[in-house]
């Protein structure tokens, strides 16, 4: 079967396993900052496969979030006492530290956001509502994630623009020359994820932004599934906007950052209207406030922010090359393990890869799949991942999908093996 | 894995993988959608009605093993009941899925009994349920289809 061999290519050359540590990078002592990963479901000790969903935090996240309601909890950037100013430079900091995790060029270029889904948001309409109009075209991916589709959708029907969309390899990589056509004069943006979540593909976005560019065309990189796995730097890749969720990168949930170009940011209206966004207010004329603040109305989620600074310090201190190539091995290892289980069929096998296995076993429905193995103790998701367009493409409803962090180890990839083989017991 | 083995009875897989009155059903009076957007499982059930009785009913579509499952034993449990024999099938039914069912009533639910073991998987309700939902919209007079999410 084509899918099998396009397995075997991926993880040939690669070590056998199976191995809990290599040199500088202890996966045990890095389970041990997690107090989620120390529990047991249904009798059995947890395997958390479902990073892609949302990723467990570490202790010193935890820590961040409590110092700061026990002892700093206030508002920022309008108090004149100390909680208000040690909460204000903690947030502050937040920034500083995600400006130089991105490689921006500076911390005004960094907007903090909900999540991925705001930040497309912010710049479908700031960006697209002043930008983009009737006849404009926007070029996305067959494997967007729902987030970086709607909004575009809701962008055309609001301004009459039209989407392009790049299609995809049976192998789930995206088909270059293709989007080379799609691209002209009536290109007003480009749109595409960097890893995608339900195949788990990285795409070569440094080499599509190479490309658009030579258009003029602005490219926004979906970085929610890339952040947590790959460095990323966005000057190197040519981002004109990165978008990523902290809650994938090991930070609370509620958090995220939108990295744009200032003079892109400088040229876009505000997002919404509020408090903070502003310079000065009266019924007559109101003017704005300096980036990034101009995007952050109301009171943002200080705690949650201050929190992922304190995940980027974790990161920074495991260090992402050695997160990075531990990850790397270990998905090799779960893509030989997994695909020489009779009867599974691996949806998505591009050459490059990162975090991600979307599976089906024969045709038994991937929600049985997830109810079985959870019972074992061990979470992944099933269902089509909010990538609709991508189970249509594959001509399936629905997949079960394992995916990846650094604290995964490879005990836990033969888990998954064994609770496959469970399910094709009950199943027989 | 005691509890895996009550949702996954044998009844329920071996209608899984051959599903009963699995077809489209020519002279259909009723015809309705069953959708579940969050996991894409997608029913069509097809009924002919004659009055009050429910002369045949059929369904198409795909699913999980419990909700496919479901559809192909309530297809069977109700083809001659009448109407209102359905609904009250449809509500002992939601309640022996839910945990609301008490003992003496699961006895009376004959083959229907062998879904019990899916209250104890609360996410798996919305499974069960799919084509009952839809029947119960079929026999309200709507065919605009139900979705269970």
């Amino acid at each position: 079967m084509a899918t099998n061999l396009a397995n075997r290519e991926f993880s040939e050359g690669l070590p056998a396993g199976p191995a809990t540590a290599r040199a500088g990078f202890d996966v045990q002592k890095v389970r041990a900052d997690f107090p989620a990963l120390q529990q047991t479901v249904h009798g059995w000790p947890l395997v958390y496969l479902d990073n892609a969903a949302t990723a467990q935090k570490p202790r010193s996240v935890i820590h961040a979030l409590e110092q700061f309601y026990c002892e700093d909890c206030s508002n920022i950037h309008r108090g004149v006492h100390e909680l208000s100013e040690r909460a204000t430079e903690c947030y502050e900091c937040s920034r500083g530290k995600v400006q130089r995790w991105l490689n921006a060029r500076e911390a005004a270029e960094i907007v903090f956001v909900r999540g991925t889904t705001e930040a497309i948001n912010l710049v479908a309409y700031a960006y697209g509502h002043k930008f983009i109009s009737a006849g404009d075209e926007v070029i996305i991916s067959a494997m967007e994630h729902h987030s970086n589709i709607v909004p575009w959708q809701l962008l055309g029907d609001a301004t009459g623009a039209k989407l392009r969309v790049i299609p995809m390899t049976d192998s789930g990589e995206l088909r270059l020359e293709e989007y080379e056509k799609l691209l002209g004069p009536k290109t007003k943006l480009v749109a595409v994820a960097h890893v995608s979540n339900a195949l788990g593909t990285v795409n070569p976005v440094k080499q599509m932004v190479a490309m658009a560019h030579r258009y003029g065309v602005p490219v926004l990189i979906d970085g929610a599934q890339a952040a947590p796995h790959i460095k990323v730097d966005v000057q190197e890749l040519g981002a004109d906007f990165y978008a990523f969720s902290g809650h994938k990168l090991y930070a609370p949930t509620g958090t995220g950052v939108l990295y744009g170009r200032r003079e892109l940011l400088d040229k876009m209206p505000p997002y919404q209207g509020g408090g903070d966004m502003i310079s000065s207010v009266s019924f007559e004329r109101t003017t704005y406030n300096r980036l990034p603040y101009k995007f952050e109305a109301g009171t943002p989620n200080i705690a949650g922010v201050i929190g992922l600074g304190a995940a980027i310090d974790y990161l920074e201190k495991l260090g992402m090359e050695n997160t990075a190539a531990y990850e790397r091995e270990l998905l090799a290892y779960a893509h030989r393990r997994i695909s020489a289980i009779p009867g599974v069929r691996i949806i998505g096998t591009a050459a490059q890869k990162a975090g991600v296995i979307s599976f089906l076993i024969g045709d038994i429905h991937p929600h049985d799949i997830g109810t079985i193995l959870d019972q074992e103790g061990i979470a992944i998701r099933a269902g089509h991942h909010c990538a609709q367009p991508v189970m249509a493409r594959f001509g399936i409803p629905a997949t079960a999908r394992a995916s990846f962090a650094f604290y995964n180890t490879y005990a836990e990839v033969d888990r998954l093996a064994e609770g496959i083989e469970k399910v094709r017991e009950v199943f027989a | 894995m005691p509890n895996l083995r009550e949702l996954y009875q044998e009844l329920i897989l071996e209608h899984s993988k051959h599903p009963r009155n699995y077809r489209v059903l020519e002279g259909a009076t009723h015809t309705v959608e069953g959708f579940n957007p969050l996991c894409g499982d997608h029913f069509t059930i097809y009924l002919e009605t004659d009055g009050e009785v429910i002369r045949n009913i059929t369904f198409q579509g795909s699913g999980c093993a419990i909700s496919k499952s479901s559809a192909s034993v309530m297809t069977q449990v109700l083809k001659g009941k009448t109407k209102a024999e359905a609904e009250n099938l449809f509500h002992r039914f939601h309640d022996l899925v839910t945990g609301k069912a008490r003992d003496n009533s699961v006895e009376a639910l004959g083959k229907l009994a062998v879904f019990s073991g899916v209250s104890e998987f609360p996410v798996r309700v919305k499974c069960a349920t799919l084509a009952w939902h839809a029947l119960h919209e079929a026999l309200a007079g709507k065919s605009a289809g139900v979705t269970t999410e």
